[in-house]
């Protein structure tokens, strides 16, 4: 069981990363994997989250085969 | 019709090309937005952007917004195309045309539509500053003005 992890923007600059995939054993809350992932860096404030391509709270619980991502506010248009 | 392009477009020749195939006359108020990559911002010269995107995220949430526009107003045509990649000053960044019936429902619906991609499509601005240093744009500004 694992879950793919995606970063965008600033965001993954300062991870130096743009994804991971993480096993997981149960499902698990997304800033659960977040500090699993980066335990050294806290999520930065406003730092929206989503699963499967809509976005969700920080406690949301992801499961095994879900595609978790990781973004700074948005600045389209 | 919704439309991500990693290249430079011309936005009125997409909205003549997208109306001259329209059916029909059902259309009596054309309503357009178009965005464009400015030399400035924050008091910095700017001289270029690079515009990130999520792939699938960005698509679903644009088709998202069009649909909700279109159960609030009702709009004969929507046209919506936004670039990614990297971005020349002048160039167009987004464009937004809806056709309705009557005006109403093309500024309100325009409006809309670039109001909540602005707030909730995932799109991320990396700007190039004169001297080659980039910054990422932190957030949109808002798009109302205030009353004098």
């Amino acid at each position: 069981m694992s879950v793919r992890v995606l970063y965008f923007g600033r965001l993954r600059e300062t991870l130096g990363k743009a994804e991971d995939t993480v096993p997981i054993e149960a499902s698990v809350r997304a800033i659960a994997l977040w500090e699993r992932l980066n335990g050294d860096i806290p999520l930065p404030e406003h730092t929206l989250v989503a699963v499967n391509l809509e976005y969700v709270k920080a406690d949301a619980v992801v499961s095994d085969g879900d595609e978790l991502a990781f973004f700074p506010p948005v600045t389209g248009g | 019709m919704i439309e991500l392009r990693s290249g430079d477009f011309n936005p009125y020749a997409e909205l003549l090309n997208h109306q001259s195939r329209l059916a029909g006359n059902a259309y009596g108020a054309t309503c357009s937005f178009v965005g464009t990559l400015r030399d400035f911002n924050e008091g910095v010269s700017v001289e270029g952007m690079y515009l990130e995107h999520y792939p699938g995220m960005t698509e679903k949430f644009l088709q998202r917004i069009v649909q909700e526009a279109t159960e609030r107003w009702p709009c004969e045509d929507i046209l919506l195309i936004h670039r990614t990649g990297d971005i020349s000053l002048n160039a167009a960044i987004v464009l937004i045309a809806v056709w309705s019936a009557h005006r109403g429902a093309a500024f309100d619906a325009c409006r809309y539509i670039i109001e909540a991609l602005k707030s909730r499509a995932p799109f991320w601005k990396r700007e190039t500053l004169t001297g080659g240093s980039s910054r990422w744009v932190d957030k949109n500004t808002d798009g109302y003005c205030k009353q004098p």
